[in-house]
């Protein structure tokens, strides 16, 4: 005689309803407000919309949103990188004050960073003053944006390589010196693979971002349209101006693009990613 | 091919603390397989780690190949080493594991293939070259780490307790296959366990080190058969302790009177170690009923049963005996019997423990 069970039980319970808190939650914060954003562009003509989004004023600032953006992650990918292993790696007093500074860009709010960095590098603050006389401009230039955006980003990569750096068995370097590795064979060949997957997803959310960053941009840009004018501010002028369909197509345009891009970095860390199968 | 350490010490932290290898001076047979036996904390992989280089010595010597190493980085010792946690690259497949070394030293590529494939048949793998180390049982990964270990052709294979993570059953088939493997390879080798059971089937020569000092070093035999002093018989082969005193030269231990350890005075006390299959268990046959012990419990293990036994003494014996024996004397707990020693190693007493 059996009993055959008509439902599996998985040790985990509750999937059904954590799936479903899951779908309901992530349609209430995230899915219905975007899609209304496609919707409304969606009472544009498509030679309305197609116009807005070429509009040169546009394009400009998609190429410094973007571009900034994308800078301010590859510096974040590098230096973050070497924070955290300095943060994992070694020993030193101090340690626990530097580890808790990383976290800061998140916690402060952003236009207190935008006027800090603004005070500090326009050009008679303490550093643009110094920069100014070698004839570099920072605050008010495509550059500052770029500071902007390096900086409310520098949590991302920092968090999420130290982990997985402090996961790594020291007996694996040891092999590889054993086998005739040199540090640096050892760190290009056998720690930097290992830790590729998790720079991807930092540089990835890192990006993401700064392409959103509205409120440490606006104060160090300077707004200047077709130079120093990134994408969301854009969207904010076009909303200020009651041109609700200008504004989401333009967003609905940054959003695929960031959708897109975000689509290609996680598989690219999923093929990094492919031997931990 | 031979390797050597001449008064080792090393010493982790500040200088005043006890050296973990203190004063270690051995040299391991060429192309046999040594193993450095030791509870933990006795320093054996510390000892390892510092012929591989991995550790520097605060004093010493080491020798590989009549070489002097000593101050020589692990990249350019050419030795094989094998951790007890694998240390696979895990973002590598197998073969690239394996490969590793090769690349390192930039052989050809065809070379490389031919080796890796060699090397993946002799540690009957043959067709999991692609696969990922996650992909792999904790044996195979364990076989991937040695066949990686000798694609570089060491002068001397380092084991640092590699079957430590493996279960009973891996454990057994992979030291088995490690004996063959040696055989065919006849690489020197020096394994580091706290298995006195492999120490004791694997190797022809036993380095048994306690507190960061070679106890005794020798055949296996030697050690189990002539143990120099008390660590060694109590560490090999789990052997009771009784307590006596000397008389007459003589230590009474059980129903046996012992040689007593020269120069031992009468009234000295003296500890017996009697290992667990030198005592009988035996019906009471007119014995004094004062001398009889009293069986506390038997344990079955397969062919083998376990006999724990208290003494009149009050102290309590192991006995090792075969289950047809105990089949034949019929006895269950709580009855009395006499117990002969049949052979015991006697030494002073150490006031130390």
């Amino acid at each position: 005689m059996s009993f055959a069970l008509r439902t599996r039980h998985s040790v985990l319970p509750g999937f059904g309803l954590a799936l479903g808190f899951t779908v309901l939650y992530l349609s209430l914060i995230v899915l219905i407000p975007l899609s209304a954003a496609f919707i409304k562009t969606a009472s544009m003509s498509w030679e309305a919309f197609w116009s807005t989004v070429t509009a040169p004023r546009v394009l400009a600032s998609f190429q410094l949103s973007f571009g900034a953006a994308l800078i301010a992650a590859l510096i974040n990918a590098f230096f973050g990188l070497i924070v955290a292993w300095v943060l994992v790696r070694y020993r030193f007093s101090g340690k626990k004050l530097i580890d808790a500074m990383v976290d800061l860009p998140f916690a402060l709010p952003t236009a207190v960073a935008g006027i800090a960095l603004t005070t500090v590098y326009a050009e008679h603050g303490v550093i643009g003053e110094q920069l100014a006389k070698i004839g570099v401009k920072v605050a008010f230039t495509p550059l500052g944006v770029t500071m902007a955006l390096t900086f409310i980003g520098i949590p991302f990569v920092v968090r999420t390589v130290q982990p997985v750096l402090e996961e790594i068995d020291p007996d694996v370097e040891e092999a590889a010196a054993v086998l005739g590795a040199t540090r640096l064979q050892t760190f290009r060949r056998v720690i930097f693979p290992a830790i590729l997957p998790a720079t991807l997803t930092g540089f990835a959310l890192a990006f993401a971002r700064a392409l959103g960053e509205y409120g440490s941009v606006v104060f160090i840009s300077g707004n200047m349209p077709m130079r120093t004018e990134i994408t969301p501010l854009l969207i904010v002028t076009k909303l200020e101006q009651y041109d609700y369909a200008g504004a989401t197509a333009i967003a609905a345009v940054m959003l695929s693009a960031s959708f897109g891009m975000l689509l290609l970095v996680n598989l690219l860390e999923r093929w990094t990613r492919r031997a931990e199968a | 091919m031979t390797v050597r350490v001449e008064h080792i010490v090393k010493r982790f932290g500040s200088s005043s603390e006890v050296a973990a290898v203190a004063d270690v001076s051995f040299a391991a047979e060429p192309k046999a397989i040594t193993t450095l036996l030791g509870p933990s904390g006795s320093g054996k992989s510390t000892l390892l780690r510092l012929i591989a280089g991995l550790e520097t010595p605060d004093a010493g010597r080491v020798f590989i190949d009549g070489q002097d190493v000593t101050t020589l980085s692990p990249q350019h010792r050419n030795v094989g080493f094998v951790f007890q946690s694998y240390a696979l690259f895990r973002h590598m497949s197998v073969a690239e594991n394996i490969a590793f070394g090769m690349k390192i030293r930039r052989l050809p590529k065809s070379q490389v293939a031919e080796r890796v494939a060699e090397l993946l048949g002799l540690v009957q793998l043959p067709d999991y070259g692609a696969r990922f180390p996650s992909q792999l049982s904790g044996g195979q990964r364990q076989r991937v780490a040695l066949a990686r270990a000798l694609a570089i052709e060491p002068k001397l294979l380092l084991l640092d307790e590699p079957f430590g993570a493996l279960d009973t059953q891996v454990r057994l088939e992979l030291r088995e296959w490690l004996h063959s493997l040696h055989e065919r390879t006849g690489i020197t080798t020096l394994l580091v366990t706290h298995d006195q059971e492999e120490a004791l089937e694997l190797s022809q020569h036993v380095v048994l080190l306690n507190h960061g000092r070679v106890a005794q070093a020798g055949s296996p035999h030697e050690l189990y058969d002539h143990p120099a002093d008390e660590f060694v018989a109590s560490f090999l082969g789990g052997a009771n302790v009784l307590k006596s005193r000397v008389s007459d030269g003589e230590a009474k231990v059980g129903s046996q009177s012992v040689p007593a350890p020269s120069g031992a005075r009468d009234g000295t006390p003296v500890q017996a170690f009697v290992r667990p299959h030198n005592i009988r268990v035996r019906l009471p046959n007119g014995d004094n009923p004062i001398d009889l012990g009293k069986i506390e419990r038997l344990t079955r293990v397969g062919g083998y049963v376990k006999v724990y036994v208290s003494l009149p003494t009050g102290e309590s014996v192991t006995v090792l005996m075969s289950k047809v024996e105990v089949d034949k004397l019929q006895v269950e707990p709580g009855d009395a019997v006499a117990v002969d020693v049949v052979d015991a190693k006697v030494f002073v007493q150490s006031y130390s423990i």
